[in-house]
Formats: structure tokens, C-alpha cells, sequence
């Protein structure tokens, strides 16, 4: 394999932990308040914070990540898209801002506070749908370029079917995985009330789920044919995809090994993700960044594959330790030495 | 209303950005130290009063962290959609310190989570403690790499420009540019003052609003100690700074000290205002300690500003930023001198009293403590223009030529407007409805040994 598709690899497994870690992260926020309006906070909220506490800033690092080997690696990208994104990149930056530190001050400062709750939870909702916006913009059509200047076209961006049902795929998948995930920890925690309510948020989103990624193939099929012909060729991942979604489902349903469940919802969307990445190489923004346009130095190149692994190394017994001490920790996740 | 400049909106919406991050990246830096401080002398010396403080301060700095957090996102993003044609260019050349800041960074985030649910799950204290290790080398290390980067955009080396494509990187040599160990220790010593003196003025409040309570001493002792170790080390390396100034940017320290005419025995200025044709007014002029501060040495000779072309000279309004941090940075020492001084005649007399205007001097200090930390980024910032890339890029070339830059100027104002008043009214609400002598109390934490 050469440098640059080792590093296109390894930044798309980094945006795959992000996709799952934040749509846990701002899905629970989500569920959070709108237990809150409905009345039920009293069975869920104990489940979302204990989860939530000790790895909402992990979640941002993945992001940030992301951010800075792209332009490390392809620093075209930081062109194209930087000038392109200032202001759909200023509101995911704004949304982030407010969710983080309302978040914060909503679980240690402020107590029960409605409007916290709502400003973390709404804004957590809307980041997916802003931040699909870069991955719609990938696919090409949305900019063009003349004398030095590249712009945007928003009346095509707002006006175009392929767009919005990316917004929408974002937007319940964020509720289903995170249902997903909440109703095994729940489970975990031997909390029976609380994993019957998630659990039924992570039925109700299913089908949602599975109707928009539909959605968005046939979207791709006008935007971009010669994508959807790639994807067509690897459509196993695809079958693979709905496979695990199938047997997801049922097992959430059956109320059976919710564990497995949520190792299927990641597996589903790990096939589609990487499947739908593949099939977009070599481009990264199609048809003006492609991964050869990569570092021009082998040096950095190397230096950051070294660094990489070096920091793996670092990061993969740290996650484990915070994993053993909170997420497997029987104690910790049925509350008995809360704080 | 000015016109439309993408380039000027850009630099003022990235000041304005940094200049609020960096209120609660210096929080992040130094106060984990600070409490992991406390909580060693409170196992140490079995006493609850300071693990107690550790505690409160974890719990403030949670707040702050936050905050710091996400302006870092911010910031971290804005690069890339303000500075494109920067980022490109150089975003590659610092591409290995900006992930090793990543690292450190999430290195940092997963230890602060189980510091922060970790108190009393341990039967032995020292493993808790040993957390805040890792938490302390993730802060401190992501500040180190990330003001390489910035090392990097004052003295850049270590690759080649052809046209607008970067070529023959070496990362290694990119990194440890000359600005590299003098930016890196002044930046970390001065965060570890800051927060030194930002957590005395908390405890002279109280002690001012007439506590009697041994914690607020404590508090204040430990606080004054450590301020004194680090300001002195802050001094040092800023000395170090000004010679590291004189040789590879000297039109800097000229601006900075407006100094026209290259000449030996420079003298340094403080104060003063410039008239017409540059004479300086009203300045207090110091013979040869600018000689001094560059070279070590009276008689060496200073490159003055005129010997650098008028269309490359830095602002001359950097000068007040100058002494505004440099008067701060040395008045601090005075006061902790004073304040050791104060302290071991009150322990001598009766009722143990400080005097109140050394209280008050002491709560002025941490505002003022961050107040320099400002100044001296402003320095240093407005110090490099007109280059973004010393040598290699014009600042106006690097920047976005997208429209609406001054609306989103607007849109990030409000945001960090909402973002400080929040954390304020938060923090402050925090700890007013928990007083440390009702959690004392509560953890039947009463006595411990004695200041």
C-alpha cells in the first residue's frame, strides 16, 4: 500500500469512530431532553450521565483528529473546502460549542436546568445534519472554480435532493445508533425501565434508518452515476450492510444478547461506510481533490505514519483503561460509586 | 463601517477566537498542576484541607475545561476555513507537531475522566493521584506541540517554497526551529504562574470577606509559593526570549522597544508615547538594559527598526503590549516576596492577620496575571506582521477570499459573549452555595494540621 492510502485509510477509520462515539454522544443528549419533556427523565437520565460523563470529551478529539491529518495528508483539501465552508462550518462550529459546553455546565454546574438541557440536546441534533454537509459538498457539482475563487453554490446545495437526504440519513442514524447503544447499557446496568424506554426508541428508528440510507442511494444514482457505479460493484458490502442491520434489529427486539446487537449496529454501518468510501476513491473531492494530489514530501509523510502508530499505542491501553474503569465496570454502570 | 477585507475580518475573527481560547487553554494547562499539587501534600501530610481544595479547584476547572475544549475546536476548524491558502501551504510542513498535539490532547482527555470519577474509588490515595500525572504531561505536552506550530510561523525552516507547492519537508527540523524552546518554555511557565495567581486571588477573596477558616490559608501559602517558583522561572525564560529576539528577529524587539537607529549601550523603554518623526515622549529611558536584554553584554550593538524595510516593520503599538507584560510579570514577584515577608511576621504576632491591601494587591493579581498572558500573545502575534510565514507568506495572502467573513465575525462575538457569562455566573454559583466549611462539615473533614 502506498503513504497516501494508508493515510486516506486511517483518516476514514478515525471519521468511523467519530460517526459512532458522537452519534451515541448526541443522541443521548437528544433522548435526554426529550425524556425530560415527556416525563421520564427520571428513568433514563441516571443511565445517560453515568455513560456520558467520563467520555464526552474523548468524543471531540476524534473529530479534531480527522481535521488535522486531512490537511496533513491532502493539504489541497484545506483549499478547496476551507474557502468553500466558512459559513456551514462557522454553524457546526457554533452547534459544537454550544452542545460541549452546555453539556458541561448542565451536568456540573447547574442542575436540572430546562434550558441547558434543551440547548444541549437540540444543538447535539443538528450537528450531524451540518456536518453531512462536507460529505455532500465531496461528491462534487456543489462548487466551482474561475479566476482563483471558489465558491460555493448554496441555491444548488439547498435545492438538491441528494443533499437533504444525506441531511436525513445523519439525523436518524444518530437516534438509532445511539438507542442502540443506550439500550445495552441499560441493560448492563440491570436497569429494566430504562432499557424498555430505549429500547423502544431504538425499534422506532429502524425502519427510519434503513428507509433514508435507501434514500440516499438512489440519490447518488442522479448526482453522481459514476460513483454509484463503484458502489454498485462492491455492493456485497452493501447486502452485508442490511445484513446486520436484519439481525440488529431482531435481536433488540427479542429483548436477546444486546451486546451482539450493538456490535451489529457498528458492523452495518462500518459496511456501508467503508463501502460508500471506497467506491469514492480515489477522489476526495470529486472531481478537483484526488488522494495522489497528497503530501509532496515523503519525509512528513513517513514522520506521520510514525506518529500515528506511536499515538495508537499510546490511545489503545488508555481507551481500555477508561472502558474497564467505566463502560465494563459493573459497579460504575449500575451506580453504586457514582462520583 | 470599514470595507469589505476578507483578510482584515479574518485576522480580527482569529484574534478574537485565540484571544478567548486562551483564557481557558492557560486554566487548562496549569491548573491541573496546581491541583495536583494539593492533593500530593494532602496525602502527604494527611491533611483534608488540601485535599479538600484539590477537589474544589477539579470541580471549577471541569467548567473551564469545557469551554477550553470547545474553543480549541473552534479554533482548530477556523484555521482551515479562514486561512486556507495558509493552511495549504504550511498546514503540511507543521502537519506532525499539529497531530502530536492531537495525541496529547486525547491522551489528556481520557485521564481527566478518570481523575474526575475516580476520588474515592481507590482504597490507596496515591493511585488516584498517580492519575493526575498523565492529565498534567497531556496538557502541558499538547500546549508544547501546539506552540511549535507557531514557533514554526516565526522562524520557519526545514522546507522549500516552489510556486505554491511545498517540497523537500523535513518534519524534524520544521519542528525544532530556533523560536521553538524559548516559545515553548515561556509559554508553559507563564500558564503555570497565571494559574498560580488567579487561585491566590480566590482564596484572598474569601480571606477578605473575612473567612478565618486554616483552608484559605493554606490556600493562599501554597498558591504564593508556587506563584513565586514560577513567575521567577517566567522572568528567566522571557529573558531568554529577548535574546532569542535579538538575534533571529530583531525587527521585533526594535518595534518593541522603539528602537530606530541600530547602536550600542541601547537603552530599554518604558512607557512613554512617540510624536512626530518617532521621538518618544514622557518614556522612561533605562541606558544599556536593552543591550542587556539582547546580548547580555552593555556594549553590544542593537539592530534598529530603520534598518528594516518600512513595508516589513511590525506595528509600533506592540511596544505598549510590551511593557504592559513585562511591569505585570515583575510586580508579581515583588508580591509574593511581600507577601512571605507579611506572612511569617503575622505568624509571629497574635492575630495572625495580613494586611488588607496585600489581600487586595493579591486579587488583583490573578486578573492581571491573565492580562499579561494576553499582552504577551498580542506581542508576539502583532509583532510578526506583516508575516504569517516569516520570510515566505504575507499574511493578507494567506487568508480566505470567501464572502461573509464579518458576519460570522459577528455570529463568533456573540457566541463567546453567551460562552463568558455563562461560565462566570456558573462558577461563581458554584461555589457560593457549597461553602468549603460546609463541606467540611459535611465530610467530617474538621481540623488537620495547623499553617
Amino acid at each position: 500500500m502506498n503513504i497516501e492510502l494508508i493515510g486516506i485509510t486511517v483518516l476514514w477509520i478515525f471519521l468511523y469512530g467519530y460517526l459512532i462515539v458522537a452519534s451515541i454522544d448526541f443522541g443521548a443528549g437528544f433522548f435526554s431532553y426529550y425524556s425530560m419533556l415527556t416525563g421520564r427523565k427520571h428513568l433514563v437520565h441516571g443511565i445517560i450521565e453515568r455513560y456520558l460523563s467520563p467520555v464526552w470529551e474523548v468524543t471531540n478529539v476524534f473529530l479534531i483528529f480527522f481535521m488535522v491529518g486531512m490537511v496533513g495528508f491532502f493539504p489541497d483539501t484545506a483549499y478547496y473546502l476551507g474557502t468553500t465552508l466558512l459559513i456551514p462550518g462557522s454553524i457546526a462550529i457554533v452547534l459544537l460549542a454550544i452542545r460541549g459546553s452546555y453539556y458541561a455546565f448542565s451536568t456540573y454546574g447547574s442542575r436540572d436546568n430546562k434550558f441547558y438541557t434543551l440547548l444541549y440536546g437540540g444543538s447535539g441534533l443538528l450537528i450531524p445534519a451540518s456536518l453531512s454537509i462536507v460529505l455532500t459538498i465531496s461528491e462534487g457539482g456543489y462548487i466551482v472554480e474561475h479566476d482563483n475563487q471558489v465558491t460555493l453554490l448554496y441555491g444548488k446545495l439547498f435545492t438538491s435532493s441528494y443533499a437533504w437526504s444525506v441531511v436525513l440519513l445523519a439525523l436518524v442514524s444518530v437516534l438509532y445508533i445511539s438507542a442502540a447503544f443506550l439500550t445495552y447499557y441499560a441493560d448492563k446496568a440491570k436497569d429494566a425501565k430504562a432499557m424498555e424506554v430505549l429500547r423502544g426508541f431504538a425499534i422506532g428508528w429502524s425502519a427510519p434508518t434503513i428507509l433514508s440510507s435507501l434514500l440516499v442511494f438512489f440519490a447518488i444514482q442522479n448526482h453522481n452515476p459514476e460513483h454509484f457505479q463503484n458502489m454498485m460493484s462492491l455492493s456485497w458490502m452493501f447486502v452485508l450492510s442490511f445484513l446486520c442491520f436484519l439481525a440488529a434489529t431482531y435481536l433488540i427486539w427479542a429483548r436477546k444478547r444486546l451486546g451482539s446487537a450493538f456490535l451489529l449496529v457498528m458492523l452495518q454501518f462500518a459496511f456501508a461506510f467503508f463501502g460508500y468510501g471506497a467506491a469514492h476513491l480515489p477522489y476526495i473531492v470529486y472531481p478537483m481533490v484526488s488522494i495522489h494530489e497528497s503530501i509532496t514530501s515523503p519525509a512528513m509523510g513517513v514522520a506521520l505514519i510514525i506518529a500515528f502508530i506511536a499515538g495508537l499505542l499510546l490511545l489503545i491501553p488508555s481507551l481500555y483503561l477508561l472502558m474497564r474503569l467505566f463502560l465494563f465496570n459493573a459497579n460504575y454502570v449500575q451506580g453504586k460509586h457514582h462520583k | 463601517m470599514m470595507s469589505y477585507d476578507p483578510a482584515v475580518y479574518s485576522r480580527i475573527l482569529t484574534g478574537l477566537t485565540l484571544g478567548f481560547h486562551i483564557i481557558f487553554a492557560t486554566i487548562g494547562v496549569g491548573v491541573p498542576v496546581m491541583i495536583a499539587i494539593a492533593e500530593f501534600l494532602g496525602i502527604k501530610k494527611k491533611d483534608p484541607h488540601y485535599m479538600l481544595l484539590a477537589r474544589r479547584w477539579a470541580r471549577g476547572f471541569v467548567i473551564t475545561v469545557a469551554v477550553g475544549v470547545v474553543t480549541g475546536t473552534s479554533i482548530g476548524l477556523q484555521l482551515n476555513l479562514l486561512w486556507p491558502s495558509f493552511m495549504q501551504i504550511a498546514g503540511q510542513a507543521i502537519a506532525l507537531p499539529l497531530f502530536m498535539e492531537t495525541f496529547a490532547f486525547f491522551f489528556e482527555a481520557i485521564f481527566l475522566g478518570i481523575y474526575l470519577y475516580t476520588w474515592d474509588r481507590f482504597r490507596n490515595p496515591w493511585i488516584h493521584f498517580s492519575i493526575s500525572i498523565p492529565v498534567i504531561i497531556g496538557s502541558s505536552a499538547s500546549a508544547f506541540f501546539i506552540t511549535i506550530v507557531n514557533a514554526f510561523m516565526n522562524t520557519p525552516q526545514g522546507f522549500k517554497l516552489a510556486g505554491r507547492t511545498i517540497i523537500e519537508i523535513d518534519p524534524l527540523v520544521a519542528m525544532f526551529n530556533p523560536a521553538t524552546p524559548t516559545k515553548t518554555a515561556h509559554v508553559l511557565s507563564s500558564a503555570y504562574m497565571t494559574c498560580a495567581f488567579v487561585l491566590s486571588a480566590i482564596a484572598a477573596i474569601a480571606l477578605l470577606a473575612g473567612k478565618r477558616h486554616a483552608y484559605y490559608q493554606k490556600a493562599l501559602k501554597l498558591t504564593m509559593i508556587c506563584g513565586l517558583v514560577f513567575s521567577v522561572a517566567t522572568a528567566f525564560i522571557g529573558d531568554l526570549s529577548g535574546k532569542f529576539l535579538a538575534e533571529y528577529q530583531p525587527e521585533k524587539l526594535a518595534a518593541a522597544e522603539w528602537h530606530f537607529e541600530t547602536s550600542e549601550q541601547a537603552a530599554l523603554v518604558l512607557g512613554g508615547v512617540l510624536g512626530e518623526n518617532n521621538e518618544i515622549r514622557y518614556g522612561l529611558k533605562l541606558p544599556y538594559v536593552l543591550s542587556i536584554l539582547a546580548f547580555g553584554n552593555p556594549n553590544a550593538v542593537v539592530q534598529g527598526l530603520n534598518d528594516t524595510p518600512e513595508d516589513l516593520r511590525p506595528p509600533l503599538y506592540i511596544h505598549y503590549f510590551f511593557d504592559i507584560m513585562v511591569v505585570i510579570g515583575s510586580l508579581s514577584i515583588l508580591l509574593c516576596i511581600a507577601y512571605l515577608w507579611y506572612n511569617r511576621r503575622s505568624r509571629l504576632s497574635q492575630n495572625r492577620m495580613l494586611p488588607r491591601w496585600l489581600l487586595r494587591c493579591i486579587v488583583w493579581s490573578g486578573p492581571l496575571a491573565m492580562l499579561a498572558i494576553e499582552c504577551g500573545w498580542i506581542f508576539a502575534e502583532a509583532g510578526r506582521q506583516p508575516w504569517i510565514l516569516r520570510g515566505y507568506m504575507k499574511t493578507a495572502e494567506g487568508a480566505t477570499t470567501a464572502a461573509h467573513v464579518d458576519w460570522m465575525l459577528l455570529l463568533f462575538s456573540l457566541l463567546y459573549m453567551v460562552l463568558g457569562f455563562t461560565v462566570w455566573f456558573i462558577l461563581r454559583r458554584m461555589f457560593r452555595t457549597n461553602t468549603p466549611e460546609e463541606e467540611l462539615a459535611k465530610r467530617g473533614m474538621e481540623g488537620g494540621s495547623h499553617v
